[in-house]
């Protein structure tokens, strides 16, 4: 466990909690040292769209008022967590990144922010992200990009760059983003951090702005495998608010991971080695070989129709945003370019509230579902979906987990790729298979690229495995070499938030 | 190859209610064109007799019971919204017909 | 209709069903609160909310499908695509190519059967005002928009082509109307917009098998607008037709002011729905379960009450044929009075003179009249079928009965319709007798005439409390004894 810095000694978010809860630190003092880290350290990064300074004080102060009368204050009792900004929080404001909703203000929490407040954890601000999560590298943000912290010419990935990169440079140590074609795993990688997609129906999606309805997950971020469970628990389990949520009890996942990988089954997926940058597949082989170091049964294994992942993808997520996102009309909330007569008022509000990205995919799932092209395109990409479903299904009668590389490089420059969209697009392609079966997958920091830049490796698992994928991946923590990890030491770091830097 | 024209583009723009320039218009049939030759991969495959996945988990019938919760008041619905008069929502003119 | 030609008409009938709470939301489903007060961000739309099924309203979804015989199905909501303000997510969540009902049929009283293609789920839309000069959309210089109503849960019922005329649609509708308040699934109050029809029209030269082009005729929100608009419509085609031209195929709006439809299609919007599965809900797939909880507290259909009804006062085939009746049958039914007539014939009371009490004096009180005692209905009945009240007193305690309930002699003693005693009865004729010999005379040798002056003389003594059956029986009785 990293145990440094912030008051008490500890920016874990075990160690934040055990602090707070055994009255060691106070959640005040907590929260007071990461609002200084972010206002020191966040003008280059640009992680927050919105600090929410005096909800988060208020929230701090109760919980050690709670605290001091003796009541249980929650197990993330004073940790500091960052929201993704397509994340509902009643009063505060939930941009998506878009003009189209800039200063919208819900009168709502999603779910996961009642089940934060309820386990303790103080929100201290919103993310950025790229315009309603969709894009690679958080370049799609109407209100500009946000930089990776290990270097700052670079993207942090996306779209939930924001909450990755404020975990990576040690900001907070807990963050959420979602998940619909790698938008947390990816990003993850990006950052040298853990980043978890838990199985479809396992986080509420109730106040999760939706994006595409059937791929969307909430998952956390954090440096280390134990506080990115810490981070699934608080807010998994079933909500009657949502109806694709699943209905039984959460596993007690912490147990899972020092269970080691003895007699796990572990398959290194073929397909995507020839598509990523030497890197990146090496530092899928390399986990491998640490797990078959760590006891773990490890053998390869061929899945072919995770490469139609990708363009099922592109027909399945733009056809249902382009329905997700018809609401953004100007009549009840948002934007209104205004004119004489309703129809005119919608297409001018939409043409000017949306930035190019979310238009071209509007555009490609309004085309993917027209009259004439539904089952060319859409009722295709359903039936090759089911078949991405029954090849991973075939693939776990061998495997407990799986192992694939996580992108097809390490982080690239700003405006490397914004010129054409589907190089951007290819970024999301080793991601996009899991979230079209609903699987549980996340990202493990595990090597540096070319650049010195972090990778990950992907673990993989099928639905409701996270136990097994938890514990792959603690043991490939473990295994991982020095310096792949965040937090990040930033020459801005304000005294008393001494960063060790990568590694540990 | 596909192509999408720029009469086609210009119409599904106005099926998704986005007005666009000429110039954007443009500019989207090249990508959506090149976005459909990426597509065609999984347009060849076989898939007849595969059911169509709308959905990644097996679940049926799940049901809320008729019980009234509080929502918002007037004020709290209305509190966002661009224009209002009579406690309503404002809108302009209404062309044509409920489809 | 012109001659030579025969309208052809399938009517989309939207039901607003009676649950306590919307279709995917905890917000109250009642008529006629302040806008924008039942609300909530599942029914507003907003960025981040979710729909979940209410129950209740399957059921009932299920309940209209087994009253009109329909298939029960697996089933899958899918969102219709289109932008309009009243719509806070700008698609509809419907039932496509796979409604929760098929293939049912509905009879109607005069032995017609008209099939049922579909009864799906949907939610309703908000409802907006437009302000300007005229109210209507066209010239109004903008609209306000309320949603209270956006998401309340409707059944869809299609039905098949097979209406033939203005009138047997409007026999269908009322028909429709009756077994869905049988059903408990709706108040059918089509004032409130509970009820909402749409009628696709065509006509055809008499003879011919195949459909003509057919309009969608909206806005009908009563029997006189469907009647009238049906036989606009079916006349402006014909016209059509006979001048040569061509039919378009489009929706068409009825204007009750004037009692034309016009189409209202803006040129430049094509619709195009881009149906696709709901991926918020998950399929519904009826299980005996929900079968079961769906038929629990149907009430009897109107085609089973008829039948009790005409069981319970026993009318012969001519008088079904005939008609006679069957206005005060329907009465009874559609004021929910038939039970208390079925009740107080087996309570012993006649069932021509129950339907007709019914039908006549308690259909003006309805309300009270439903909550009125079979058994003392009964026995008020069974007072006038003996002659212990005239008709006149009957109807005057039934009126009291209904109104404030109690005992029929009760009520009848109070109202000093107290029946005078056959001894009484017989002192007053008597008297009568005695005073008039002459004309008693003439009675007895058969004069028929005079009948009228004795009895009248004889109520008037009895100062209107003795019975005039009673008093003319006696009066015979005591010719042929003589
Ligand atoms: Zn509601």
């Amino acid at each position: 466990m990293s145990e440094r810095g912030a008051p008490g000694g500890a920016t874990s978010v075990r160690g934040i909690a055990a602090a707070v809860r055994s009255r060691e630190a106070t959640a005040s003092s907590v929260v007071e040292e990461t609002l200084e880290r972010i206002s020191a350290m966040d003008g280059e990064l640009h992680c927050f769209h919105t600090v929410m300074a005096k909800e988060a004080l208020a929230s701090a102060r109760a919980l050690d008022a709670t605290i001091a009368a003796g009541r249980d204050p929650g197990p993330l009792a004073g940790v500091p967590v960052a929201l993704k900004d397509n994340i509902c929080t009643k009063g505060t404001t939930t941009s998506c990144s878009s003009k189209i909703l800039e200063n919208w203000v819900p009168p709502y929490d999603a779910t996961v922010v009642e089940r934060l407040r309820d386990a303790g954890a103080v929100v201290v601000g919103k993310t950025n992200l790229d315009e309603f999560a969709m894009g690679s590298s958080t370049e799609n943000s109407a209100f500009g990009p946000t930089r990776n912290p290990w270097d700052a010419s670079r993207v942090p990935g996306g779209s939930s760059g924001g909450s990755a990169a404020a975990v990576a440079a040690g900001l907070v140590p807990l963050a959420y983003g979602s998940d619909t074609g790698g938008s947390i795993r990816q990003p993850a990688s990006f950052c040298g951090i853990v980043g978890l997609k838990p199985t479809y129906g396992g986080v509420s999606r109730y106040g999760l702005v939706a994006f595409a309805s059937s791929l969307d997950q909430i998952g956390p971020f954090a440096c280390t495998v134990e506080d990115a469970t810490l981070g699934l628990l608080a807010v998994a389990g079933h909500d009657p608010r949502d109806s694709t949520s699943i209905d039984r009890e959460v596993e007690p996942l912490l147990d899972s991971l020092g269970g080691g990988v003895g007699g796990l089954r572990v398959g290194l997926i073929e397909e995507f080695a020839a598509d990523v940058a030497p890197s990146c597949s090496g530092a899928a082989r390399a986990a491998a070989d640490a797990l078959a170091a760590a006891g773990a049964k490890v053998g390869e294994v061929s899945i072919p129709e995770v490469r139609h992942g990708l363009p099922a993808y592109y027909v399945i997520a733009p056809a249902e945003a382009s329905s997700n996102l018809a609401r953004y009309d100007g009549v009840r909330y948002g934007l209104r370019v205004d004119a004489g007569d309703a129809r005119t008022m919608n297409l001018r509000t939409r043409g000017a509230g949306f930035g190019a990205e979310v238009r071209r995919r509007i555009m490609i799932g309004t085309y993917a579902l027209s009259a004439g092209y539904y089952d060319a395109y859409y009722g295709q990409a359903q039936r090759v979906r089911t078949l991405v479903v029954r090849a991973f299904e075939r693939a776990y009668e061998d495997f407990d987990v799986l192992l694939a590389p996580m992108t097809p490089s390490e982080a690239f420059e700003l405006g490397a790729k914004t010129a054409n969209p589907l190089d951007m697009y290819v970024s999301d392609l080793c991601a996009v298979p899991s979230n079209l079966a609903g699987h549980p997958a996340m990202s493990v920091p595990f090597a540096l690229g070319e650049s010195g830049l972090p990778v990950g490796v992907q673990v993989l698992a099928p639905a409701l495995r996270e136990a097994a994928m938890l514990r792959a991946a603690a043991a490939l923590e473990a295994a991982a070499p020095p310096g792949v990890r965040g937090p990040v030491k930033l020459a801005a770091a304000p005294a008393g938030a001494a960063s060790d830097g990568g590694g540990e | 190859m596909s192509r999408i024209s720029v009469e086609e583009v210009r119409h599904v723009a106005l099926l998704a209610r986005l007005e666009l320039s000429d110039d954007e218009l443009a500019v989207l049939s090249g990508e959506l064109s090149a976005l459909l030759d990426h597509v065609e991969q999984i347009r060849r495959l076989d898939t007849s007799g595969v059911p169509p996945t709308a959905h990644p988990l097996p679940m049926r019938n799940v049901l809320r019971e008729d019980e009234p919760r509080p929502g918002l008041s007037a004020a709290e619905a209305l509190a966002a919204a661009p224009a209002v008069e009579d406690g309503r929502y404002s809108v302009p003119s209404i062309l044509g017909d409920e489809p | 209709m012109p001659d030579g030609y025969e309208t052809v008409v399938g009517l989309e009938v939207h039901c607003e069903l009676s649950t306590r709470t919307k279709l995917f939301c905890g917000c109250e489903n009642s008529f006629g609160a302040a806008p924008n007060s039942q609300v909530c961000p599942v029914c507003l739309g907003l960025p981040g909310s979710l729909p979940v099924l209410n129950r209740r309203a399957v059921e009932l979804a299920i309940r209209i499908g087994q009253a009109l015989g329909c298939e029960i199905r697996p089933s899958v909501f899918h969102r219709k695509n289109y932008f309009y303000p009243d719509m806070p997510k700008d698609y509809q969540i419907s039932q496509y190519d796979l409604p929760v009902n098929v293939n049912g049929h509905l009879d109607l009283p005069d032995g017609s059967v008209v099939g049922i293609e579909r009864a799906h789920i949907e939610e309703d839309t908000g409802k907006s005002t437009h302000i300007g000069a005229t109210g209507r959309i066209k010239g109004a210089s903008h609209s306000l928009v309320d949603y209270n109503r956006a998401g309340v849960p409707l059944v869809e019922i299609v039905s098949a082509p097979d209406i033939r005329s203005a009138a047997q649609a409007r026999s269908y509708v009322s028909e429709l109307r009756r077994v869905l308040v049988a059903a408990g699934a709706s108040d059918g109050r089509m004032e409130e917009g509970s009820l909402r029809v749409d009628a696709n029209v065509s006509v055809r030269p008499d003879g011919s098998t195949t459909f003509g082009t057919r309009c969608e005729v909206k806005n009908l929100n009563s029997f006189r607008s469907l009647v009238r608009s049906i036989e606009y419509e079916s006349k402006r085609q014909v016209a059509l037709l006979e001048a040569g031209e061509a039919i378009l195929q489009e929706t068409r709006h009825f204007d009750e002011s004037s009692g034309e439809t016009h189409s209202l299609r803006s040129k430049e919007e094509a619709y195009d729905y881009r149906y696709f599965p709901e991926p918020d809900l998950v399929p519904l797939e009826p299980d005996e379960a929900l079968l079961r909880a769906a038929a629990v507290g149907a009430g009897l259909m109107p085609g089973e009450r008829r039948r009790l009804l005409w069981e319970a006062i026993g009318a012969s085939l001519e008088e079904h044929a005939s008609g006679a009746l069957a206005d005060q049958i329907e009465t009874v039914i559609d004021l929910e009075l038939d039970r208390l007539v079925v009740d107080a014939v087996a309570a012993g009371a006649d069932g021509r003179l129950a339907l007709a009490r019914a039908a006549n004096e308690a259909a003006a009180n309805p309300e009270s009249a439903r909550s009125l005692g079979a058994g003392s209905f009964a026995a008020l009945l069974q007072l006038e079928s003996s002659g212990s009240l005239s008709a006149t007193q009957s109807k005057a305690v039934l009126t009291v009965l209904t109104e404030e309930g109690g005992d029929p002699s009760e009520i009848a003693a109070r109202l000093g319709f107290e029946g005078l005693g056959d001894a009484e009865i017989e002192e007053l004729i008597d008297g009568v007798v005695a005073a008039h010999p002459e004309e008693w005379s003439r009675y007895l040798e058969g004069d028929g005439k005079v009948a009228g002056f004795l009895l009248g003389r004889i109520m008037r003594e009895s100062k209107g409390r003795a019975n005039g059956k009673v008093v003319s029986t006696k009066l015979a009785e005591r010719r042929s004894r003589a």
